[in-house]
């Protein structure tokens, strides 16, 4: 079959107002508008969002699975950016 | 879900998949991690998450079918609603799922041709007719039932895509059995010929909806693999007996018979026991012999190519606009 590849798109969704956009998942559109109004249809027929971003997929730079230990292991062992590891007295009470 | 234009796959990795990476992903998927698109996974797994994911999202788009046939038929306008909400439901089920198989790195258009080139399978029961306004509350009440059976462990496949679109269609899936049941119960405390007609139904539909979950263990052949890579969690025998004891009490409340002789409950165990299964039905429903798959892959093909000028339009006037703002943008330049 010859069916050109039609473009695909990731959706991404606010579900509230004042909540940030967050992926919902993808589909084939060939333009920017046809794949708002799809997503609408495939994404929101519950009321899952009051706005909608498409982004073509292609334009997504993921980081590899492969470097996970490299860029997110450092940050494991350094406790001391979070609150719990500085110690004040009960005395001095909620900080 | 992520993307085809991510997937490409590794040049790398082919041929010999070394024992080390085998069970380094082994022991990702006995800690519950979830395997995601760009994540080395074995040849093996890639296929068999590509032909059940695609399975299933065949299912979905062929199983809009039998339902539509009812829609401009429905008896109210409140029947009416939620059949079209349903089946535009099940549509939405399918594109959920061509995704998930899309990020394994096989394009849609390909998955597509499979279905209606009749080389990719879909549930079998998506070939029976409806015959009648109850065979809507059936497919409801059965169908949708016995999909979710299936589904509820497929929100932990270990698959992450797969999973995460399983959990989107878990929660769409209660309004369809409920609203099936509710068509049921409605026809079973009608008049006697309603009644008659919930129980032509029931007879119809029960055996094709417990063969839904496919061979007998003793019999299936990509079971245990699919087990020991979390793909599937329970065995086709054991999601059937649960559908089983959930169905039957209900089938009793609305004072209908489950259509089997040898029925019985069993008072140690608490299961209700079914007779024998009729597998050469289901192998002859699988092969493409039972009452309506050619009719509808015919639908399928006819939809696919009365189509084709809405998506070569689409796609034209996608690139007429792209070319019209390259050269404003060029004209803009150049002034
Ligand atoms: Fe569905
Ligand atoms: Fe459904």
């Amino acid at each position: 079959m010859t069916t050109a590849h039609v473009p695909l798109w990731e959706v991404f969704l606010r579900a509230r107002n004042g909540l940030a956009h967050k992926h919902a998942g993808s589909l084939h559109a060939a333009d920017a508008e046809m794949a708002l109004q799809a997503a609408r249809d495939v994404y929101t027929r519950r009321g899952e969002g009051v706005s909608i971003w498409v982004v073509p997929s292609a334009a997504i730079i993921a980081s590899e699975p492969a470097e996970a230990g490299m860029l997110f292991e450092p940050t494991a062992s350094k406790i001391y950016r979070h609150p719990t590891f500085y110690e004040v007295p009960d005395e001095v009470g909620h900080m | 879900m992520y993307t085809q234009a991510l997937n490409a796959k590794d040049a790398a990795d082919g041929g010999a998949e070394d024992a080390d990476r085998m069970a380094r992903f082994q022991a990702r998927i006995d800690a519950e991690e979830r395997i995601e698109p760009n994540d080395w996974m074995p040849e093996a797994y890639r296929r068999t998450l590509v032909r059940q994911i695609s399975q299933h999202a065949h299912s979905e788009i062929v199983g809009m079918l039998p339902e539509g046939n009812w829609v401009t038929r429905a008896p109210s306008l409140r029947r009416k609603a939620a059949l079209i909400a349903k089946v535009q439901d099940e549509g939405g089920h399918g594109l959920y799922l061509y995704s998930a198989a899309e990020t394994l790195g096989v394009a849609r258009e390909e998955l597509v041709d499979q279905l209606l080139s009749g080389k990719a399978k879909y549930s079998s029961i998506f070939n029976y007719p409806t015959l009648s306004w109850a065979d809507i509350g059936a497919i409801g009440w059965l169908v949708d039932g016995a999909a979710i059976m299936n589904q509820i462990p497929l929100c932990r496949c270990s698959y992450g895509p797969y999973a995460r679109a399983m959990i989107k269609v878990c929660k769409e899936e209660s309004f369809h059995q409920r609203q099936g049941f509710e068509i049921m119960n409605t026809l079973a405390k009608g008049s006697p010929a309603q009644k008659a007609m919930a129980q032509d139904a029931l007879n119809r539909w029960w055996w094709p909806s417990v063969m839904m979950f496919g061979p007998p263990d003793s019999a299936s052949q990509h079971s245990d693999t699919s087990m020991r890579w979390k793909i599937k969690r329970f065995t086709n025998d054991e999601l059937r007996q649960q559908f089983i004891d959930a169905t039957v009490p209900q089938a009793h409340y609305m004072g209908l018979e489950i259509p089997d002789p040898a029925l019985k409950h069993d008072a140690e165990s608490g299961h209700w026991t079914i007779g024998e299964i009729d597998w050469t039905e289901f192998k002859a429903v699988i092969a493409g012999n039972g009452p309506c798959n050619r009719q509808r892959l015919r639908q399928r093909r006819e939809a696919h190519e009365s189509g084709a000028w809405v998506r070569e339009a689409a796609l034209a006037h996608a690139e007429k606009r792209r070319r019209r703002a390259a050269a404003a943008v060029t004209a803009a330049a150049a002034e």
